[in-house]
C-alpha cells in the first residue's frame, strides 16, 4: 500500500469504465474487480467459442485462452488470473503469461505489499509451490495450507513427506507431513500440519501440528514447542521479535493463549482464535467467546462489554495500535464495531474495516438488500451503489478513495473528509 | 414396641422429610451447577415452551407414539403413578396426622377408594416385576438395584394395606409401614427415584432440543 | 475388571484393523486413565442425570432397527448397548479390559447409528446417541476405531475432506462438471469464489469422487433460477464430518471452522448443502458447538428446504412430473433433526405423479443403518449393517407393495444403506434424490 500517495488524490469523480458496454461487445461478463487505486477495472470475458479473456478498462487483452479463473487485482496493482492454455495452466500476470507450465495451478495469492506472485501447482501427481513463476525444485505427494512469505520472496506449505496407503491408519499416525519451506521440508513428520507463519523478518516459519492423534502443539522451524495441548489455532510471530511465537491453545477444555509454548493470558474462554498484534507489536487482539454462544473481542485479555450472539469477524489494528475494529453479527445481521461500540444501523453483510492512518476514523463497505453503503464512522458517505469495494484513505489522512459501480458505470471518486 | 412406633413415628419422620427435601434441593441444585461448569450449552438451548409442550405430551396417557404400542405398560404406569401419588396425599389417616401435627388439611379419599388404589398400586409393582422377569429386554437391563427400588416403592402400600385390614401382626405392619414410607422418601433423591425429580429436566432439555432446534417433536 | 457382557462367539468377531490393532495396544493402566479422564473433564450434568434416570424399563428398545431386526435380541437394545459400555464403565470405575474396548466401541461405532430414534421413545428423553458419542470419544481417545472410519478421519484432518480428494481434483471436477452442462446449457458456470454471492453451496467429498453428476444437476438447478451462487476453490467446500461420529472433536471442531470461516471469507449470505443428513448434524448442531457457536454464524439451508422455496417461489419450472409412483425415506438428521419432512413431502408432490407413504414415517421413520458412520466403518461390518435393518426392508416392501417403484432418499449415507438393504433383500426397488427427480423433470 505504500505506493498510495502517487496515486491521484484530486478531490472528485471518474468515471473509469461503463460495464453495460462490456456487456455488449463480449458474450459474457464475469465478476468485476477494482484495481487498488481505483484507476482500473477488470474481469473475465467470453471472447469466443471456448476462448476466454480479461477485458481490463474496455479493452481485452491480446492473449485468449481456453479458460481464465481467479482473477484478482495485487496490492500492487498489477492484475493477475489463472489461465489454460492450450492444455497446460499457469498464471497471467497483466496479460502476459508465466513461462512455467503445469498440469493445474489454483490457490492464487499475493504477498502483503503485492509484489509476491505465489500459487500451488501439479505436475505429473507431484504437488509444489511457484512464487513469481520460479517453481520449487521438489515436488511432494500432496501440499495444503500453502502461505507466502511477507515479503513475496518465499512460500511455506503442509506437505506430504511419507507415502502411506489410504487404508494404513497406523503409519498415518506415526507422522506423514511436514513443512517445506521454499521446497526444503522440515526434518521432523507430524501426524498433522494446519496454519502456517512465516516470521516478518522472513527466515523462521512457524505452523499447527498434532504429534498424534491426541497432542497439538506449534512448531517452529521444524522444532514443537515441550507443551503440548487438546488443539491449537494459527500462530503468529511478534512483529518485531521473531524469537517470540504466539498461538490460541485449548487447555482443560477451554482456550487461552500461549507464548513460546507457556500461557500469557490468565484467562481462559470457550473460544479465542485469530489473534493479531498491533503494528508495534506491544498488543494482541483476540476474537474470543466470552460464554457459550457470545462473542467479542479481548485487547491483551480484557474484554469489550459489547457482545455478539451470531459471529465476530475480521478484527483490525488501528496503526497507532490504539483501538481495534471488527465485524459482528447479531440475530442474522451486521454491524461495524470499535473498541467495544457499535455503529448504528443494520446490514445484510459487512466487510473488514478500514483504519485511517491517523487512527482516527474508521470507514467499511456493507451491503443492505443488494445495495452497498461505504460508511465513515457510522455515517454513509455513498449509499444504493451496484457493487463496491473497500474505501481506502489517503496516506495524510484526510481524503477517502471510494470505488464502485452506479448505473452500470465504474468509477473512482475521492472526498474529503470532513 | 411402642419405643420403636415412638421413633418411626417422631424422630424418624423429620429425619426422611428432611433427607427427602434436602436430598432433593441438593440433587437439583448440584446438578445445575455442574451442568453450568461443564454443559453450559444446556442452558442456552433450554427452551420453557418447548420444554412443557414435551412434558405435556408424556404426561398425557398415550400422549405418545411409544405408549400407544404399549398400552399394558401405559396403563399401568399411568395407574401405578397417579396412585402412588395420591393414596399418601390424599389418605384420610394421613390427612389427619397433617391436621394433627400442623393443623392443615386438604381433601381426602374415601377409604374404600385408597384401598383400591392401594391395590393398583401393588398390582402394577407385581406387573412390574413380572415384566422385569420374563420380558427380555428389560431383564437385560436389570440388576438387583431394580428390585430394592421396586420393594421400596411396594412396601408401604403392602403393609399400608395389612395395617388398615388389621390383619396379623398389624400393630408391627404400622410400624414397617411408616418406616418404609420413611425410606421411600430417602430412597427418591438418592437412587434411580430421582426420575421423579429429573423427569422434567431430562423430558424437558430434550422437548426444547427437538422442538426449538430440530423443530421436530419427540413423542 | 469389566468383561465384554455379551460373549461373542469366536465366528462373529469381525476383523477389523482397526479394533484389533488398537486394541492390542492397550494396558489396564492406560485405559483406566482415559476412561476416568474423558468421564471427569468431558462430561458433566448430562451424563449424570442420563444414568441416574434410567429406571431400566426397556422402553427404547423397540425404537431401534437394530433390536427389532436381530429377532429382539436384548443386547441390540439402545438402553442394552449403554449397559454393554457406559453403565460398566462407570461401575468399574474404568477397569474395564481391552476386550471389553473392543467391543464397546465396535457397540458404539457400528451397532448405533446415532438416529436419535430412541430419544423419542425412552419416557425421559434420554439421549442414548449422546451416550454412544460418549463411548465413542473413549474408544478414540484410546485408539480404538474401526479401520475405514478412522481412515476418513485421518482423510478430514489432512485435506479438509472426507475422501482423499486433493485440492486441485476438486477444482478439476467442478470444471469439468461445468464443462459438461455447457452442453445442455450453454452459458452455465459455477462459479468460484466468488466474493458477496447469496448462496455458498456446499458438497460432501462423495460428490467429486463418486457423485459427480449430483454436482452438475445442482449447477443446473442453480442456473435454470437464476440464482446469485457461488462455490469455493479452496478447502472449507467439503461439509461432511466423520470425527464427529469417531469422537475426534478437535477434528471435528478444525473442520466446521473451515467451512463457515469459507463461507464467510466470501461473504455469501447463506450456505446451501446438498442432500446430506450427517453434514447437515455436523454443520447445525455438533460442530458448531463444539466451536461455541450456538447457531451456525452462516445460516445453512438444506437442499430440501431450498428445493422447496424454489418451488414456492415458481423459480423452477417443471416439463413434466416423475411418473412412476415413489415413496420417501425421511432421513435422521434432516427430519428428527431439523423437521424437514412436511417440506420434502411439498417437494416430492410437486414433482412426483403418485406419492405413497411408507409406514412409520416423518420423525418416526426408520433409519437407514448406514447413518451414524456406521456404513463408513466400511466391508467388515456391511452384514451386520443390512441383517440389522430387516425391519427396513419390510418396511419398503410394504410401500412397494403399494405400488412405489421408486424410493426417494434425500441423503447420501441413506442412498448408500439403502442400495445395500434394496440389493440384500432383492426388493427391486429404484433409489434417488431429490436433486435427480427435479433434474429429470424441470424444463431445461
Amino acid at each position: 500500500m505504500d505506493g498510495s500517495g502517487k496515486w491521484d488524490w484530486d478531490i472528485g469523480k471518474k468515471e473509469i469504465a461503463d460495464i453495460n458496454k462490456w456487456k455488449e461487445t463480449f458474450e459474457w461478463v464475469e465478476e468485476i474487480y477494482s484495481s487498488p487505486d481505483g484507476e482500473k477495472a477488470a474481469a473475465v470475458v467470453k471472447t469466443g467459442e471456448a476462448e476466454f479473456s480479461v477485458c481490463e478498462n474496455g479493452t481485452a487483452w491480446e492473449n485468449v485462452f481456453d479458460k481464465v479463473w481467479s482473477l484478482r487485482f495485487a496490492p500492487d496493482g498489477r492484475l493477475a488470473g489463472i489461465v489454460s492454455d492450450t492444455g497446460e495452466w499457469t498464471l497471467a500476470v497483466d496479460g502476459e503469461t508465466w513461462e512455467s507450465r503445469f498440469e493445474f495451478v489454483w490457490n492464487m495469492q499475493f504477498s502483503e505489499a503485492g509484489e509476491g506472485i505465489i500459487a500451488a501447482a501439479q505436475s505429473g501427481r507431484k504437488y509444489l509451490a511457484v512464487v513469481n513463476d520460479t517453481p520449487w525444485e521438489n515436488g511432494f505427494a500432496d501440499m495444503a495450507n500453502l502461505t507466502p512469505s511477507k515479503d513475496g520472496t518465499g512460500a511455506a506449505a503442509a506437505v506430504q513427506t511419507v507415502p502411506f496407503g489410504e487404508s494404513e491408519i497406523f503409519k498415518f499416525q506415526e507422522g506423514c507431513y511436514s513443512v517445506a519451506v521454499d521446497g526444503k521440508t522440515w526434518d521432523k513428520n507430524f501426524v498433522n500440519v494446519w496454519e502456517i507463519a512465516f516470521s516478518h523478518d522472513r527466515k523462521h516459519v512457524a505452523a499447527e501440528v498434532r504429534t498424534s492423534l491426541y497432542d497439538y502443539t506449534i512448531a517452529v522451524d521444524g522444532v514443537p514447542w515441550n507443551q503440548v495441548f487438546s488443539s491449537v489455532w494459527k500462530p503468529l510471530f511478534a512483529p518485531n521479535d521473531a524469537s517470540v511465537i504466539t498461538a490460541p491453545v485449548r487447555i482443560g477444555g477451554a482456550w487461552t493463549l500461549a507464548k513460546n509454548g507457556q500461557a500469557i493470558w490468565d484467562k481462559k474462554f470457550p473460544q479465542l482464535w485469530h489473534h493479531a498484534y498491533s503494528p508495534d507489536g506491544k498488543k494482541i487482539a483476540a476474537i474470543v467467546s466470552p460464554k457459550f454462544g457470545r462473542w467479542t473481542v479481548a485487547v491483551d485479555a480484557e474484554l469489550w462489554k459489547l457482545t455478539f450472539g451470531d459471529a465476530v469477524t475480521d478484527a483490525v489494528f488501528s496503526p497507532d495500535g490504539k483501538r481495534v475494529a471488527c465485524c459482528g453479527k447479531e440475530n442474522g445481521k451486521w454491524t461495524i464495531a470499535f473498541d467495544g461500540n457499535v455503529w448504528g444501523g443494520i446490514f445484510d453483510m459487512a466487510w473488514q474495516p478500514v483504519w485511517s492512518p491517523d487512527s482516527l476514523h474508521v470507514a467499511a463497505k456493507l451491503e443492505k438488500n443488494r445495495h452497498y453503503f461505504i460508511m465513515i464512522d457510522g455515517l454513509p458517505v455513498k449509499k444504493g451503489l451496484e457493487a463496491a469495494w473497500d474505501p481506502i484513505f489517503s496516506p495524510d489522512g484526510k481524503k477517502i478513495l471510494l470505488r464502485g459501480i452506479e448505473d452500470g458505470k465504474y468509477f473512482r471518486e475521492v472526498l474529503p473528509l470532513k | 414396641m411402642h419405643g420403636l412406633y415412638n421413633f418411626v413415628s417422631g424422630p424418624m419422620v423429620w429425619i426422611a422429610f428432611i433427607l427427602f427435601i434436602g436430598g432433593c434441593l441438593y440433587r437439583l441444585v448440584s446438578l445445575a451447577s455442574l451442568a453450568k461448569e461443564k454443559d453450559t450449552a444446556v442452558y442456552a438451548y433450554m427452551d420453557f415452551y418447548y420444554a412443557l409442550r414435551s412434558i405435556f405430551h408424556w404426561i398425557i396417557p398415550f400422549g405418545s407414539e411409544n405408549m400407544r404400542r404399549q398400552p399394558l405398560m401405559t396403563l399401568f404406569t399411568f395407574a401405578f403413578h397417579i396412585c402412588l401419588i395420591c393414596v399418601p396425599l390424599f389418605l384420610f389417616a394421613h390427612v389427619v396426622l397433617w391436621k394433627e401435627s400442623w393443623n392443615i388439611s386438604w381433601g381426602f379419599l374415601s377409604d374404600s377408594t385408597a384401598d383400591v388404589m392401594t391395590l393398583i398400586v401393588i398390582a402394577s409393582c407385581i406387573f412390574f416385576l413380572v415384566r422385569r422377569l420374563t420380558r427380555p429386554e428389560v431383564k437385560f437391563l436389570t440388576n438387583r438395584s431394580d428390585f430394592i427400588i421396586l420393594a421400596i416403592v411396594a412396601a408401604p402400600f403392602i403393609t399400608g394395606f395389612w395395617a388398615y385390614h388389621q390383619w396379623a401382626g398389624y400393630r408391627m405392619m404400622l410400624i414397617l409401614h411408616i418406616l418404609s414410607g420413611e425410606i421411600m422418601l430417602i430412597a427418591i433423591p438418592f437412587s434411580r427415584l430421582s426420575h421423579a425429580i429429573f423427569f422434567p429436566l431430562t423430558r424437558g432439555y430434550m422437548g426444547s432440543e427437538f422442538g426449538a432446534v430440530k423443530n421436530a417433536k419427540d413423542w | 475388571m469389566g468383561e465384554p457382557a455379551v460373549k461373542i462367539e469366536e465366528s462373529k468377531v469381525v476383523a477389523d484393523e482397526g479394533l484389533n490393532r488398537g486394541m492390542e495396544r492397550l494396558t489396564p493402566e492406560k485405559i483406566e486413565k482415559v476412561i476416568q479422564s474423558v468421564l471427569k473433564s468431558e462430561t458433566g450434568s448430562r451424563l449424570k442425570v442420563y444414568v441416574d434416570t434410567c429406571v431400566h424399563c426397556g422402553l427404547c428398545s423397540e425404537a431401534c432397527h437394530f433390536y427389532l431386526s436381530n429377532e429382539k435380541n436384548p443386547s441390540f437394545s439402545p438402553a442394552g448397548k449403554v449397559k454393554q459400555t457406559l453403565w460398566e464403565m462407570l461401575k468399574q470405575k474404568g477397569k474395564v479390559s481391552p476386550e471389553f474396548i473392543r467391543r464397546a466401541s465396535e457397540i458404539a461405532s457400528t451397532e448405533c447409528n446415532l438416529c436419535r430414534r430412541c430419544s423419542m421413545y425412552c419416557p425421559f428423553g434420554i439421549d442414548i446417541a449422546y451416550l454412544m458419542l460418549v463411548v465413542r470419544r473413549i474408544c478414540h481417545k484410546l485408539g480404538v476405531t474401526p479401520q475405514y472410519i478412522q481412515s476418513t478421519a485421518h482423510s478430514h484432518s489432512a485435506t479438509m475432506n472426507q475422501m482423499w480428494v486433493k485440492e486441485d481434483e476438486w477444482i478439476d471436477s467442478l470444471m469439468w462438471q461445468e464443462e459438461e452442462a455447457r452442453e445442455e446449457f450453454p452459458n452455465l458456470r459455477i462459479p468460484l469464489d466468488k466474493e458477496g454471492a447469496d448462496i455458498f453451496y456446499s458438497v460432501i467429498a462423495p460428490e467429486p469422487k463418486f457423485r459427480a453428476q449430483l454436482i452438475y444437476q445442482a449447477a443446473a438447478i442453480m442456473h435454470k433460477a437464476g440464482l446469485d451462487w457461488t462455490m469455493p476453490s479452496t478447502p472449507g467446500w467439503d461439509n461432511s464430518d466423520m470425527c464427529m461420529y469417531t469422537g475426534d472433536n478437535e477434528v471435528m471442531g478444525r473442520l466446521k471452522k473451515a467451512h463457515f470461516e469459507s463461507a464467510m471469507k466470501l461473504r455469501v449470505k447463506r450456505i446451501v448443502m446438498g442432500e446430506c443428513g450427517h453434514a447437515f448434524r455436523s454443520v447445525y448442531d455438533m460442530g458448531n458447538r463444539w466451536l461455541t457457536w450456538r447457531m451456525p454464524p452462516v445460516p445453512v439451508t438444506h437442499a430440501i428446504e431450498f428445493y422447496a422455496e424454489l418451488f414456492k417461489a415458481g423459480k423452477i419450472k417443471l416439463a413434466k412430473k416423475y411418473e412412476q409412483p415413489v415413496t420417501l425415506h425421511d432421513p435422521c438428521n434432516i427430519v428428527r433433526g431439523r423437521g424437514l419432512h412436511e417440506m420434502a413431502r411439498y417437494v416430492v408432490n410437486e414433482t412426483c405423479e403418485k406419492f405413497i407413504e411408507m409406514e412409520p414415517n416423518r420423525e418416526h421413520n426408520f433409519c437407514c443403518s448406514a447413518g451414524g458412520g456406521v456404513i463408513n466403518c466400511g466391508p467388515p461390518f456391511r452384514n451386520k449393517r443390512v441383517e440389522g435393518n430387516k425391519v427396513k426392508a419390510e418396511q419398503l416392501f410394504v410401500a412397494k407393495s403399494k405400488g412405489a417403484k421408486t424410493v426417494i432418499a434425500p441423503c447420501h449415507n441413506c442412498h448408500g444403506g439403502l442400495e445395500d438393504i434394496i440389493h440384500h433383500y432383492g426388493l427391486g426397488m429404484e433409489l434417488k434424490f431429490l436433486g435427480d427427480i427435479i433434474y429429470e423433470c424441470m424444463e431445461k
